[in-house]
């Protein structure tokens, strides 16, 4: 791939992408078509642990509940991926070995991005030896707003090629990137440089995901599947914790792109609360009672 | 030309907001003659899950505020009663009430918030105690809120009812949510506007107007609530009570018949209904 063609990338109608996304909160889903919604949603979640307190334990626990994400329900689906900090990758591809659940680590210099290119390199390096499935990179978002677009598609690029296997999602960190313009010109050259993924933010920064941003990056990435043929993943993190929002997302996404992203291979959610939100939900349409988070794990 | 009156929307109080009710569905309220005073939200099962996550959001800091503070809110509530007395009377008398006994009615609701707001930073000392053990240990019991609480409010007493049960439970750290009276409900609602003008903390009160028959089952079942507050004398609604309210182990309190004018009907011991007790055994020897 090439550099994209900016002079090309259509002008974002904030006020239209509001309107248009206000629908998509609109739709009414229940019972049967929730529960498979709720069930979808599940299996789409990236478990994301990505504190400073960080230790090996909190990990395993979070491995743990990875696999088994409640003891009653029946027939549910585990969680697509457990996002963890590179230097617990091991520990975290020990506790998921056979389970089927990947290992997504985050690299760059996350969150800030704010590094060399050689540490960021050896960073990812780093998560790939130590067998993650998965990278989430930070873009430079200061060089991308002092328009220096090259040095952000380069990097990218370069990022991609020591992930080898891997898969690559780059963290556009939206919530920095001002205007929805911009989000969709760095969604543009994420893409175009190699991302199999194209993600909001990185959870520190508010706001985080929104769905107007998320529509934008949406649309790009069917503007680049036009373009190209190549399908490329979304996965809007932070801010999404319940399952109210997390249906709305779907519904977004099914309007926007269609059945064809209605997966776990194309679509993630980066959260940390939201599985519990939705088992309550979960338990909610079973049980018919409304649930306290007192009777679910902590993290 | 002659002017319009400009009458109130009536709308249910969750989080410190005045939402209509997501079903938006309404019932009349009339008075003796028929006639229509105000359609009033006739709120679901939802306005309640929502409430209760208000609710619930606001439980710890009220709980940690000071008793200072939470008497001093209480009284800032008695002061805005009484500059709106008029209003209230006034409300009172449209659904039948004698201009004499509105207002009394409205008078010993002002009187029982500033008994309560008394007891603020009283009623810990005595229902406290430090308890004789026969081991190396200081044994002590502190009182501490059971978090949130759904009420079902007198039907008949709509103004008294609804303070005399619900102050005693927010003044000893709970919150709440309350389904006022089914047929007064308008008094509730205009209640609300009080305590949004008192300093009260968003989501500690939250009041929904409806049918008891629709959201009795979810005020006891919802595991997220600690305790109900029941007023009224029909059986069947108290065994429902009772019997959901199993499920996650809540504290059920029924007022049964009581008659809020009395003097009998304030007391400490209605704010300790809604304490549990924590019993602590301190070694001190070793």
């Amino acid at each position: 791939m090439s550099f994209p063609d900016l002079s090309k990338i259509p002008a974002i109608d904030k006020l239209g992408v509001e309107e248009r996304v206000s629908r998509f909160c609109k739709r009414s889903i229940k019972n049967a078509a929730k529960k498979h919604g709720l069930h979808l949603a599940l299996s789409m979640i990236d478990l994301t642990t990505l504190e400073g307190k960080d230790t090996e334990e909190k990990v395993k626990r979070l491995c743990y509940k990875a696999g088994h994400l409640h003891g009653s329900l029946e027939g549910l689906p585990n969680v697509a991926a457990v996002c963890v900090y590179p230097n617990f990758v091991r520990v975290a591809k020990k506790e998921l070995e056979g389970s089927g659940i990947n290992v997504a680590s985050v690299s760059t210099a996350f969150p800030s991005g704010q590094s060399t290119l050689e540490v960021k390199l050896s960073d990812t390096k780093f998560a790939v030896e130590e067998g993650a499935d998965e990278v989430d990179m930070v873009i430079s978002r200061g060089k991308f707003l002092s328009g220096e677009y090259n040095f952000v598609y380069d990097e990218i690029a370069t990022v991609k090629e020591v992930c080898g296997k891997a898969h690559l999602k780059v963290i556009l960190e939206t919530g920095e990137l001002d205007t929805l313009d911009n989000v969709r010109k760095a969604s543009d050259i994420a893409m175009y440089a190699g991302a199999d993924f194209i993600k909001t933010s990185t959870g520190k920064i508010s706001p985080a995901s929104t769905m107007p941003v998320t529509f934008v990056m949406l649309n790009a990435i069917k503007d680049y599947y036009k373009a190209t043929g190549i399908k490329i993943g979304m996965k809007p993190a932070g801010g999404i914790s319940t399952a109210k929002i997390a249906l709305q997302y779907l519904v977004m996404l099914k309007e926007t792109l269609g059945n064809d992203w209605m997966n776990k291979d194309l679509f993630r959610f980066g959260a940390s609360s939201l599985a519990n939100d939705v088992l309550m939900q979960l338990e909610k349409q079973e049980s018919g009672i409304y649930q306290s988070v007192d009777y679910f794990s902590k993290d | 030309m002659e002017r319009l009156d400009v009458l109130k929307t009536y709308k249910i109080f969750i989080g410190g907001k005045f939402p209509r009710t997501e079903s938006g569905r309404y019932f009349k309220v009339e008075d003796n003659n028929g006639k229509l005073l105000a359609n009033m939200c006739l709120s679901s099962r939802k306005d309640f899950r929502n409430a209760v996550v208000e609710a619930r959001k606001a439980q710890k800091s009220w709980q940690s505020a000071s008793a200072l503070n939470k008497g001093q809110i209480l009284y800032r509530v008695a002061e805005m009663l009484e500059g709106r007395k008029s209003q209230f009377i006034a409300e009172l008398m449209m659904t039948g009430l004698s201009k004499q006994k509105a207002k009394e009615e409205v008078e010993q609701s002002i009187d029982r918030l500033i008994y309560y707001a008394g007891w603020s930073d009283k009623f810990q000392q005595i229902f406290s105690s430090v308890n004789p053990v026969a081991s190396h240990h200081f044994n002590f019991s502190v009182l501490e809120p059971m978090g949130v609480v759904s009420v079902i409010s007198s039907n008949e007493s709509a103004l008294l009812g609804l303070v005399s049960t619900i102050v005693p439970i927010i003044v000893g750290g709970n919150t709440c949510i309350v389904l006022s009276s089914e047929n007064n409900p308008m008094v509730s609602i205009s209640f609300a506007e009080v305590l949004n003008t008192s300093d009260l903390p968003h989501g500690v009160v939250n009041i929904l107007t409806g049918k008891r028959k629709e959201l009795i089952h979810h005020f006891a079942s919802h595991m997220d609530v600690n305790a109900v507050s029941y007023c009224g004398e029909h059986d069947e609604e108290i065994q429902e009570l009772e019997k959901v309210s199993v499920e996650n182990l809540k504290r059920v309190r029924i007022n049964r018949g009581t008659n809020w004018n009395e003097d009998k009907s304030q007391s400490p011991y209605y704010i300790e209904r809604f304490q549990e007790t924590k019993t602590i055994w301190h070694p001190n020897e070793v």
